[in-house]
C-alpha cells in the first residue's frame, strides 16, 4: 500500500509540472492572439500542439509512476 | 463488468463484495484472448503457439470452463491463462517458468483482430476515394466521401509534409499518410465502447514500438552523409567537443522513436484509464446516483479524447516528418567561423 501512496505523489508531480507548462502556453496564446486576432487560428494550432507535446512529458511520469505500483 | 467479477474472483482473493477498481482497468486495457461482446456472450479467438515441438492452435475457449473460470488446457503442455498470459503449468497447479519461456504466443488476439478491422476500413475508404479520382479527375469538386478526406490530406501534405520535407515532401507523404490515417483510425475505433471498438490498440507499447521503429529506419536509412557527420563529427567545434557530442548525438538517435513509443502509448493509455475509473466510481459508490455525476465526466473525457486522438496521430506524423526532414537535410557546407 505504501508503494502506491508514493506512485500517485509521484503522479501528483507530474500534474504539477504539466499544469505550469499547458498554463504558460495558455498565456503565449491567449497575449499572442490578443496583439494579433488575424493570427488566431494559426497560434491555436500551434498551442494544441505545444500542449500535446507537454501532456506527454507529464504522461510519461504518470506510466512510471503506475509501472512503479503494479 | 463480467468480466471484472471473473477477474476478482481468480487472482485477487479479496473480500467478497469488495470492488477492484484497479485489477477492472488493466483487465480491460490490457489485450486478452477473447472478446467480450456483452453479458457472457464473448468471442473466443484463436491462440496460435510455437512450441519446441511445433506449432499448435486451439480456440481459446478451451481456456476457460462453462462458468468462466479459467481452467488447463492440455496440447503439446499443459497451457493456462495467468493475468491474459499463456503459461505452462505444472502438476501441481504451479507456473513452470522454465517451459513458459519456451512458448512463443503468436496468437490473433483482440488487438490484431482489432488492427485487421482498421486495415479492412483503410482499404476501403482509399480505395473508395481513389477510384472516385480516377472516374472524375482531380479538377472537378470532390463528392460524397471525397469532401471527408481530401481535406484532411491536404491538412497533412500542407502542415506535416511541405515545412519539414520542403520539395521532398511528395517521396515521404505515403508513408506519413499512411501512419497518420492508422494512428487515427485505430484512436477513434479505440473509443467506441461496444465490439468493433474497444480494443486498446493504440495503447499497447509493441503497436507504437512498432511504428517508431518504422521512423527509425527510414529516418536513418535516408540519412544524408550531413545528417552523420553532425552525429560522429559535429562540424564547427574544437575536437575535445567533438568527442563530447558523439555520445550523446548517437544517443539522440535511439530516443526519438522511444519518445515516439511513449508519447502514443501513454496518451492513449491514460485516455483509457480515464474514462474507465470514472465509469468504476459507478461501482465504488454501490449507487446507480453516481452516475449522475460519472457519465457526464466520462462524455466530456471522451470528447477530449476524440481531439488527443487526432492529436496525437498528428503529432506522431508530424516529429516523423521533422526526424525524416533533419535528416535528409542537404546543407551547403560553410565552416562556421568561431
Amino acid at each position: 500500500m505504501v508503494v502506491g501512496s508514493v506512485a500517485a505523489i509521484g503522479a501528483g508531480l507530474a500534474a504539477i509540472g504539466a499544469g505550469i507548462g499547458i498554463g504558460q502556453i495558455g498565456k503565449g496564446a491567449v497575449e499572442g492572439i490578443a496583439r494579433q486576432p488575424e493570427a488566431a487560428n494559426e497560434i491555436r494550432t500551434n498551442m494544441i500542439v505545444a500542449a500535446a507535446l507537454v501532456e506527454a512529458v507529464s504522461l510519461f511520469a504518470v506510466v512510471v509512476a503506475l509501472l512503479g505500483n503494479g | 463488468m463480467n468480466q471484472a467479477t471473473e477477474q476478482h474472483n481468480n487472482t485477487d482473493q479479496k473480500e467478497e463484495g469488495d470492488f477492484d477498481v484497479a485489477g477492472t482497468i488493466l483487465n480491460h486495457i490490457r489485450d486478452d484472448h477473447s472478446w467480450h461482446l456483452w453479458g457472457h456472450t464473448s468471442i473466443h479467438l484463436p491462440v496460435i503457439l510455437k512450441t519446441d515441438k511445433g506449432f499448435e492452435a486451439f480456440s481459446s475457449s478451451r481456456l476457460s470452463d462453462e462458468h468462466h473460470q479459467l481452467v488447463v488446457y492440455n496440447g503439446n503442455y499443459p497451457y493456462k491463462q495467468v493475468d491474459g498470459k499463456i503459461k505452462v503449468m505444472n502438476a501441481d497447479g504451479s507456473i513452470n517458468k522454465e517451459a513458459s519461456k519456451k512458448v512463443f504466443d503468436i496468437s490473433i488476439t483482440k488487438n490484431v483482430v482489432s488492427m485487421y478491422i482498421t486495415v479492412f476500413l483503410l482499404i476501403i475508404i482509399f480505395l473508395g476515394v481513389a477510384k472516385a479520382y480516377k472516374k472524375t479527375g482531380v479538377t472537378s469538386a470532390p463528392k460524397g466521401f471525397q469532401s471527408f478526406i481530401e481535406p484532411v490530406i491536404i491538412f497533412i501534405r500542407d502542415e506535416v509534409g511541405k515545412p519539414y520535407l520542403g520539395h521532398q515532401a511528395p517521396r515521404f507523404m505515403p508513408f506519413l499518410l499512411t501512419i497518420f490515417f492508422f494512428i487515427w483510425i485505430n484512436n477513434l475505433l479505440g473509443l467506441v465502447p461496444f465490439f468493433p471498438g474497444g480494443a486498446n490498440v493504440s495503447g499497447n507499447i509493441a503497436f507504437t514500438l512498432t511504428l517508431a521503429l518504422f521512423t527509425f529506419v527510414i529516418v536513418n536509412v535516408n540519412g544524408k552523409k550531413d545528417y552523420w557527420k553532425h552525429i560522429f563529427w559535429m562540424p564547427g567545434l574544437s575536437t575535445g567537443m567533438k568527442i563530447f557530442l558523439m555520445p550523446i548525438e548517437l544517443l539522440g538517435v535511439f530516443i526519438k522513436p522511444i519518445s515516439l513509443t511513449i508519447r502514443l502509448f501513454a496518451n492513449m493509455t491514460a485516455g483509457h484509464i480515464l474514462v474507465l475509473s470514472l465509469i468504476s466510481l459507478v461501482f465504488i459508490f454501490k449507487a446507480v446516483s453516481a452516475s449522475a455525476m460519472a457519465v457526464p465526466f466520462t462524455v466530456f473525457i471522451s470528447v477530449i479524447e476524440l481531439l488527443v486522438g487526432f492529436i496525437q496521430a498528428f503529432i506522431f506524423a508530424m516529429l516523423s516528418a521533422l526526424y525524416i526532414g533533419m535528416a535528409i537535410e542537404e546543407h551547403h557546407e560553410q565552416e562556421l567561423v568561431l
